[in-house]
């Protein structure tokens, strides 16, 4: 079993001929991803490596029936991609591109949101379901299937976590990078809820950081929903000076919100253990599952 | 970027926003020809962060003499790290009451929203928490903006606490109407990602006039506005671009490299926000001081690795570099090649712990060990090896 993605996912690349999307749809691929599309304006009608590319999200839809889109395209044109997405019913769109002004995004996932679909991201590594289909940026050779759900923030702290578990033989069920970015598509509690509703993710690691509100929404939901499955919580930026933007246009502690140790003594509350190192994680994951590191 | 207080004025006013009439000066002579133009004037520091007055950065003067005088005190401060380089002389108002109107980014609702309150001032923080019932909030569609009726809802809800003004209460909800529309415009068009009135003076006169302005622009957006990036920097003096900013901060900044200057003594490079934060923290967890926080994000390339090492070791602080990759979009073999290239160009000695892995980690691999460094297996025994070479260094 898997989260939002799996085999029968049809997926289209926005943004394939660039450099970085024309890189890693070829990693996609050699993951197993079924790769139906590429779209690339003024480029339709030619093919990349035998995937044909279309002029228009919508075209590509016609004629491939995809439902899963990658997007790749330059910040100033992000936004606009990913509601050409949803406008054209992609029913799953994972922005990988970084550094989109915050307005577009407001206005995106709004558009995205009253079309009932879903976003992932942007700012974010994408997806991947071990075995099956990987959307995003995610290195192909750390992916094994298992019982461990993923869900992380920032996106080389997530693949920390994967290939930690993965040499210590706890696979994934589904990895998810919602991305670092203030506003995003999927929250941690919508990739929860996920999670909650797929029998063989049997534990779960959340990959929090400093900034905002949402590991402490997470401790609510989990709370308040009564959410049953082993969390292992790791909030990286611990040492932070507030005020500072660390890298992540999310990641900052602004005034009485955002600071490691509100998210630590939330997530604390809500039952989940909490790791202080990579290792950790990995131990503590195992625990969990009443599996034991190799 | 964030505005300086008669910048985000000059910004009001042009979308029709009323401000105290008032003149920018850079010398305490111009200061007093400010005076002998407006009469009465208050005298305001131009920095880009607040508590100011309290600093004893805003100074209230009757003539043109004692303007010149208190200009040439103010201009000599250097409030918190910013060096005055400008004062706002702007004539005085006649305060009936101090509001509060603000637009801001609401993370957890994922919009803006647009904060009211009769109680503005200084105390509005105070206010926000201890009487959280006398701020009023709207967060309006993101495409629509603000209606009229939700503007005149927001203004109604932050009078309810405010029995002094309940008389001209339906005539400050029209003016209300105007300015909020107009002030989510300047929002808008700006891509500002804070926006602050405060205090928005009703004027004995019953007019309702921006005493102060705060404007910040999404660092994301920076690119769409490029003329108040220059108007910004013709404010500032000296090398440093913006004033008072890090120095090490602006050299990284117009290297294109995301970069946060610290106190400490071991150079810090990673890549992803996530993973350089926790690099940082494997440091401190050994017992280490990070020197800086280096993202190189996503995709970077040797040209990229090399700028990147060259803008850790500017600071002389540094006695070792850890450089932490785990390669998605960042491929391994483009990392090496980059910290090659900056050793032998830099000829650089001190410690320096590669960990790599990920996306072409073995291309990477072979490439460091094959110019002589050998990169670490996890991040943790990376990080407690370049505080223990870092400690006898310093020894």
């Amino acid at each position: 079993m898997s989260v939002l993605v799996d085999r029968s996912s049809r997926v289209l690349i926005q943004g394939i001929t660039g450099r970085e999307g024309s890189f890693h749809t070829g990693q996609m691929r050699a993951f197993g991803t079924n790769i139906v599309a590429g779209v690339s304006p003024g480029k339709g009608g030619s093919n990349q490596d035998g995937v044909p590319i279309f002029d228009t999200v919508a075209d590509a839809v016609v004629a491939t029936g995809a439902d899963v889109s990658g997007i790749f395209v330059p910040p100033a044109f992000a936004a606009d991609a990913i509601m050409e997405s949803a406008a054209a019913g992609i029913e799953l769109t994972v922005c990988i591109t970084e550094l989109i002004p915050v307005h577009d995004m407001i206005r995106a996932r709004e558009f995205v949101i009253r079309g009932g679909h879903q976003l992932l991201g942007a700012n974010c590594p994408g997806i991947v379901t071990p075995g099956q289909c990987k959307v995003g940026i995610i290195p192909n050779h750390i992916n094994t299937p298992g019982p461990v759900g993923i869900v992380g923030r920032s996106g080389t702290l997530t693949y920390e976590v994967i290939q930690g578990l993965g040499q210590a033989g706890m696979g994934q069920t589904t990895s998810v990078g919602i991305g670092g970015d203030p506003v995003m598509g999927l929250s941690f509690p919508d990739v929860l809820q996920r999670f909650a509703d797929d029998p063989e993710t049997r534990a779960v690691v959340l990959i929090g950081e400093i900034g905002g509100s949402d590991e402490e929404n997470a401790a609510a939901w989990i709370r308040e929903t009564g959410f049953d499955k082993p969390v292992v919580a790791f909030i990286s930026g611990r040492t932070a000076p507030p005020g500072k933007r660390m890298g992540h246009a999310g990641a900052i502690i602004s005034g009485n919100t955002g600071s490691a140790q509100s998210k630590l003594d939330a997530l604390t509350a809500a039952g989940a253990d909490i790791a202080d190192t990579i290792e950790d994680v990995v131990r503590l994951t195992a625990v969990r599952l009443g599996t034991h590191p190799r | 970027m964030k505005l300086l207080e008669y910048q985000a004025k000059q910004r009001f006013a042009a979308a029709g926003i009323a401000v105290p009439p008032g003149r920018l000066a850079r010398t305490p002579e111009e200061a007093a020809d400010a005076a002998r133009e407006l009469g009465r004037i208050a005298v305001k520091a131009q920095v880009p962060i607040g508590g100011r007055g309290k600093a004893g950065g805003i100074a209230v003067v009757d003539t043109p003499e004692e303007a010149q005088r208190e200009a040439a005190r103010i201009l000599a401060m250097d409030i918190r790290g910013y060096p005055v380089r400008s004062v706002w002389c702007e004539t005085g108002l006649s305060i009936d009451s101090e509001l509060y109107l603000g637009i801001t980014l609401d993370r957890d609702r994922r919009r803006l929203v647009i904060i009211f309150s009769a109680a503005g001032g200084m105390e509005i923080e105070q206010v926000a928490e201890e009487a959280p019932e006398r701020i009023a909030k709207l967060w309006p569609d993101p495409f629509a903006g603000p209606h009229p009726f939700e503007i005149r809802q927001l203004a109604f809800a932050g009078f309810e606490n405010a029995p002094e003004l309940r008389s001209r209460v339906p005539k400050l909800v029209t003016s209300l109407v105007g300015l909020t529309t107009r002030l989510y415009g300047v929002v808008t068009s700006l891509d500002a990602v804070t926006c602050e009135i405060n205090p928005l003076v009703l004027t004995k006169d019953g007019n309702l006039v921006a005493a102060d302005g705060k404007l910040e622009i999404d660092e994301n957006a920076d690119s769409r506005h490029q003329d108040v990036a220059e108007e910004l920097a013709r404010d500032a003096t000296g090398e440093s671009g913006i004033s008072g900013d890090d120095p090490f901060e602006v050299e990284a900044r117009k290297r294109g490299l995301t970069y946060v200057h610290l106190d400490g003594d071991i150079g810090c490079i990673g890549n992803g926000a996530g993973l350089t934060m926790n690099t940082l923290d494997l440091v401190k967890q050994h017992g280490g001081e990070p020197a800086d926080f280096l993202d190189i994000g996503g995709g970077a390339n040797a040209e990229r690795v090399r700028n990147a090492l060259e803008m850790v070791l500017l600071d002389p602080k540094v006695r070792g570099v850890f450089i932490n990759i785990f390669g998605g979009i960042t491929r391994g073999d483009e990392v090496a090649r980059g910290i090659i290239a900056a050793r032998d160009q830099l000829h650089i000695t001190m410690p320096l712990v590669v960990r790599m892995t990920g996306t072409m980690e073995e291309e990477g691999r072979t490439l460091l060990e094959a110019a002589g460094i050998v990169p670490a297996k996890t991040a943790t025994e990376a990080a407690a090896t370049i505080v223990a070479l870092t400690r006898e260094v310093s020894a």
